[in-house]
């Protein structure tokens, strides 16, 4: 009995051993990825874990200025129509593959063509990729496109194995061969990912990892509870509420930071027969249901504060904020001003809203808010899905919904603002503000584009289709033996320098 | 023969309805299960009497606070009272549980017994149908009907009796082949007694308890589905309180304000406790061997 | 019966196919466009043209059912939308688990409800009684959800006895499989045994005051006799009835149990894919946990004659 149980010990202190030589990682992630090929996935989750799978073109600072990864410096030339870029030598894919101009023309290309791809519109404006010498590509473009450096720190700018993409075709997901620090091991749906350390990467030295491990937890208490058992390493996407809890527990810590996104109410002004209600044709009615929501309040209550209120469709903290257009405070007296100038007292309409327990608590409280502004908002919980298909077809009156964000301001308004982009659910079209953002689009002087999007954030301020609220914090809750996490905008995990301390 | 069909007495005379009630009444556990019926049914009826706040109003400055005499049983997410949310939440909790019951009864058991009793052909056609929906995930179902009927709590009561029906087919064709099978059925057949009379005879009322048993126990997976279907946008919307909302809701802050789940969870209790209990109490009345 | 029980493994085909077709046919009304829900956030109009031709969504419905049918007959059961996976790879992944928590599951619903059923009923009225309906109404009342978070906090957080979550396959590490599988096992076979014990209470004072209890107990046969011969066997007949389809309801995926102990079984899988309209996936699921269910309603059918001859089933 007691040999056994010293052997027990013996084969336990040798299992901890070896653990302190191959260094594992688990990260619980709130979501299951899609299909893991960076040209043909969509969500949020399936970025964080190419962040260590793939190397992109440029990478973003936690300031979103960009810099170098497998591009190491760039220029652009010919009125903002050419951008050549040097690359980085000795690089290698993961099956072994070097990496060079030829791959770099191969993957945007990839991109522009795979039926699959998702990517087609966001690689548009590339006309041509030319081959200048091994180490140098340029990228001729149809017309100059501000946001094209953006597009390369994302998915588009993620590199594939050439060869391993003409071999797997559309099936590259089940094993996706790039050129990041970590490479694929095995994925289990809805379970985990796991990755293993690429030795030969160019960043290698400051790799601390033998193997990560990216878990699914959906459930933000649950993912709390195994971080605190130690199942878990860190997590992202903590629960605002559990902060508190968190900061208390000497054993974990808090990170965060504010995203690029925004979450709002998108109002139906011009799409179909649903958007002839006051509320959807008289811009005083929208205001005066701004003017009846406490921001601070609301990210209070329903957030415990956590995250940053806003009435752009950049936060306070982007330089491309319209300072002269604060955060409106809360004014029940104008808005009931308003709505009677509008003739529209009592006025009742519906908001739909995602049924996550986040949104459904917000949706709570904008209807009690507007409730004493003298608005009936009848609320309606609605699966993802049929959101989607609702408001696109013009079946809503009034939708709680927000937006990921992106590095680009263009990317958090172009498509949404503009008479004919893609996912202008509220059909709103002002052929001014198209003027305004094509013109920031074109443009890659900051100070000009600056000045573009503070008219254009006036006249939509005016109009409101949508009504900003708040920009939601990433927040990641650590365990305290981790070092080295910086916490970047876009909510990527990067491993590079973070190491688990014994 | 005709003697053992004469010996087996029915639910149906009254007569010995008036006697089962005298035994329902002389029941201990169905006096104490009819008493909390009795209590949650004043309760959700005098709902604007008993709340000691507007259910739905919301204070900012009292979010997820402790149960104090301000706040009998503590305040939930939003800065809402529980105890108010918690009565007027009966409304919509017992009804979803009763109403979804009575409608899987009502659907379940005739074809249960026509498949059992039939048999042949009527038996596979029903059985067969009856596989078919309960392999159908509940989910599917559910954004369906939402679909379909709109949102309204009488949808989703109409969504969560549909999926409980199958069970009841299950049971009531299982308990007849049972029946079926004994002496003094063969026997009402050998004098010729219409199909009718023997399935309404000697069938149905010895079919009865486990239907019952399940009954009772299935309006506690009703009052918990229906926050399920209020959820994907079928059921009661918010703010409109229900017990299954208040508790789905509640799952989120275990740790930091256990009571917003204690309430409603010790309130679904005492509700499937009361109608188990009651259960049992009419089964041993209705009993026709029960003295 | 060996002839009824051919005839019956015969008539599954058709069912699946009803089963199928019907699941289809649901799946068509739901709301929403699966080429919108799957074409990402920019929803560009060109992936969503795309997905809508290679996946067939503009064809007819019974067009896309043939499509999907003659997949089927060749073994192919399509590919999921979302990851590409093959659906065939996901099911082999995840049936394994599925099963085995299924298994565990009711396994201990019976070692807990059928003897405490037995017991309350010998014991009517009387103190025991009393607990172990209360015991099990409240495992009843309690939502799954619930008490797996609560038993994560006391048993993985606080006392730090088992894991919160890390499922492995007991081909590769049966120790932690077992204990991760343990505790949502638990919190799912408690709530069955609750409907178990009521059933089985039911039915054991049903039998006890029938006939033929009476006769054998005064003819003289012995007490304990009496209980396991006639009474038991009778008494498990609505305890089978209700026991299969909770297996059957268990194979087709632990939804809330399965998120909160992340054990990668059908649950989570299909309630996703109906909500990004994954037709493939949902189809493959269900068909085989309906496939699953219908043969165990079979098993059922014979368990009624093996516990009770005189039924003709």
């Amino acid at each position: 009995m007691t040999r056994k149980l010293s052997l027990a010990v013996a084969a336990g202190m040798m299992l901890i051993g070896s653990a302190a030589s191959a260094e594992t990682l688990r990260i619980g992630l709130a979501d299951d990825p899609d299909v893991l090929d960076p040209d043909q996935s969509r969500t949020f989750v399936g970025r964080i874990v190419y962040t260590a799978l793939c190397d992109k073109l440029v990478d973003i600072d936690p300031d979103l200025n960009f810099v170098p990864q497998l591009a190491t410096a760039w220029e652009w030339s010919d009125g903002g129509k050419t951008l050549t870029m040097k690359l980085r030598d000795g690089v290698t894919f993961h099956d072994g593959e070097k990496f060079d101009a030829a791959a770099v023309k191969a993957n945007i290309e990839r991109s522009k063509t795979l039926p699959e791809s998702r990517r087609k519109s966001e690689v548009k404006s590339i006309d041509t990729v030319d081959v200048v010498d091994p180490l140098t590509v340029r990228f001729n473009l149809k017309a100059p496109d501000a946001t094209l450096l953006a597009t390369l720190s994302d998915r588009a700018g993620m590199m594939v194995s050439p060869k391993a993409a003409a071999e797997a075709g559309a099936g590259l997901g089940a094993k996706l061969v790039c050129s990041g620090p970590f490479k694929f091991v095995e994925r289990v749906q809805q379970d985990r990912i796991v990755l293993e350390k690429f030795p030969a990467h160019w960043n290698a030295a400051n790799i601390h990892f033998d193997q990560v491990i990216y878990r699914t937890i959906p459930d933000s208490t649950v993912r709390l509870a195994n971080l605190q058992a130690g199942d878990l390493d860190m997590l992202e996407r903590l629960s605002p509420p559990d902060i508190a809890t968190v900061k208390a527990d000497s054993k974990l810590q808090v990170v965060d930071v504010v995203g690029l996104g925004y979450q709002g109410i998108t109002i139906n002004n011009n799409n179909g027969e649903r958007s002839k209600t006051p509320l959807g044709q008289d811009p005083r009615v929208r205001k005066a249901l701004e003017l009846s929501i406490d921001r601070a309040a609301l990210n209070q209550v329903v957030f415990d504060g956590a995250h940053l209120p806003g009435n752009q469709f950049v936060s306070p903290q982007s330089q491309f904020y319209n300072q002269a257009i604060p955060v409106p405070a809360r004014d029940v007296a104008k808005a009931k001003a308003l709505l009677k100038e509008a003739g529209a007292e009592g006025f009742s309409f519906e908001m739909q809203f995602p049924n996550n327990p986040d949104m459904t608590r917000a949706a709570q409280v904008i209807q009690a808010m507007a409730a004493e502004a003298g608005f009936d908002v009848k609320l309606r919980a609605t699966e993802f899905a049929t959101m989607l298909k609702e408001q696109s077809a013009g079946n809503y009156q009034a939708t709680e919904v927000g937006w990921s964000g992106r590095v680009d301001p263009d990317g958090n308004i172009h498509a949404f603002a503009t008479c004919k982009g893609g996912i202008n659910d509220t059909k709103y079209c002002n052929p001014e503000v198209d003027k305004l953002l094509d013109a920031a689009r074109q443009t890659n002087d900051v100070a000009e584009r600056k000045k573009l999007y503070a008219s254009a954030i006036e006249i939509l301020d005016r109009e409101r289709p949508i009504i900003y609220l708040y920009h939601p914090k990433w927040i990641w809750a650590l365990s305290s033996k981790l070092q080295g996490y910086k916490p970047y905008p876009d909510a990527m995990i990067r491993l590079e320098g973070m190491k688990k301390a014994s | 023969m005709a003697e053992t069909a004469a010996t087996v007495p029915s639910v149906f005379g009254l007569r010995i309805r008036s006697r089962a009630g005298r035994r329902l009444l002389r029941h201990r556990g169905a006096l104490i299960g009819g008493a909390l019926i009795a209590f949650f049914v004043v309760l959700a009826v005098g709902a604007p009497l008993f709340a000691t706040h507007e259910p739905m109003a919301t204070d900012w400055m009292a979010v997820r606070k402790a149960p104090s005499w301000a706040h009998l049983m503590g305040t939930d997410e939003i800065g809402r009272d529980v105890f108010s949310r918690l009565v007027w939440g009966a409304r919509t909790s017992l009804l979803a549980g009763v109403v979804s019951v009575a409608f899987a009864l009502a659907l379940g058991v005739p074809l249960g017994v026509l498949a059992g009793y039939a048999g042949g052909w009527v038996d596979t056609v029903i059985s067969r149908c009856n596989e078919a929906v309960l392999s159908c995930p509940f989910l599917i179902l559910a954004i369906a009907f939402a679909a379909f009927l709109g949102p309204s709590l009488t949808n989703a009561m109409i969504a969560i009796g549909l999926s409980a029906a199958p069970i009841f087919v299950r049971l009531a064709r299982g308990q007849t082949l049972v029946v079926k099978a004994e002496e003094y059925v063969d026997g009402a057949r050998a004098v010729g007694l219409a199909h009718t009379r023997i399935v309404l005879r000697y069938i149905l009322p010895n079919i009865f308890p486990p239907l019952l048993v399940q009954s009772t126990l299935t309006i506690a997976t009703a009052i918990i589905a229906e926050a399920s279907l209020s959820f994907l946008g079928l059921g009661q919307q918010p703010p409109d309180p229900s017990w299954g909302s208040m508790l789905s809701i509640a799952k989120n802050f275990l740790v930091q304000a256990p009571w917003m789940s204690v309430w409603p969870g010790v309130a679904i209790f005492l509700v499937v406790f009361g109608f188990n209990l009651l259960g049992d109490g009419l089964r041993d009345a209705l009993d026709p061997r029960g003295d | 019966m060996l002839a009824y029980f051919l005839r019956r493994l015969v008539g599954i085909v058709p069912t699946v196919v009803l089963v199928s077709m019907f699941v289809f046919a649901l799946q068509q009304m739901l709301p929403g466009d699966p080429a919108l829900a799957l074409a990402g956030e920019e929803r560009d109009p060109e992936s969503i043209a795309y997905i809508r031709e290679k996946y067939h969504l503009n064809e007819p419905i019974w067009v896309q059912y043939g499509y999907w049918m003659g997949g089927v007959l060749k073994g192919d059961l399509g590919i999921s939308l979302r990851t590409n996976i093959p659906v065939t790879e996901l099911l082999v992944q995840k049936l394994p688990v599925t099963i085995q928590l299924a298994l565990m599951a009711i396994a201990i619903a019976l070692l807990i409800g059928i003897p405490m059923g037995v017991l309350s009923a010998l014991k009517r009225g009387t103190p025991l009684d009393w607990l172990a309906n209360v015991t099990a109404l409240s495992g009843l009342s309690i939502p799954n959800f619930w008490l797996g978070v609560l038993l994560i906090l006391l048993v993985s957080v606080k006392l730090g006895w088992l894991p919160a979550s890390g499922y492995e396959s007991p081909f590769d590490d049966p120790v932690q499989n077992l204990k991760t599988m343990i505790m949502p096992a638990f919190v799912l076979g408690t709530a069955i045994a609750a409907t178990m014990m009521r059933h089985t209470r039911s039915a054991m004072l049903e039998v006890l005051r029938s006939d033929y209890v009476r006769t054998a107990r005064a003819k003289g046969v012995r007490e304990r006799f009496v209980i396991l011969r006639h009474a038991f066997r009778n008494a498990l007949i609505p305890v089978v009835t209700i026991g299969t389809l909770q297996l059957g309801e268990l194979l087709a995926g632990a939804v809330l149990t399965e998120q909160v102990f992340t054990i990668p079984g059908f649950g989570k899988q299909i309630v996703d894919a109906v909500f990004n309209r994954d037709y493939a996936v949902v189809q493959g699921v269900v068909l085989c946990s309906s496939l699953a269910f219908i043969l165990l309603n079979l098993v059922a059918d014979m368990a009624y004659f093996f516990l009770n001859p005189r039924i003709r089933a």
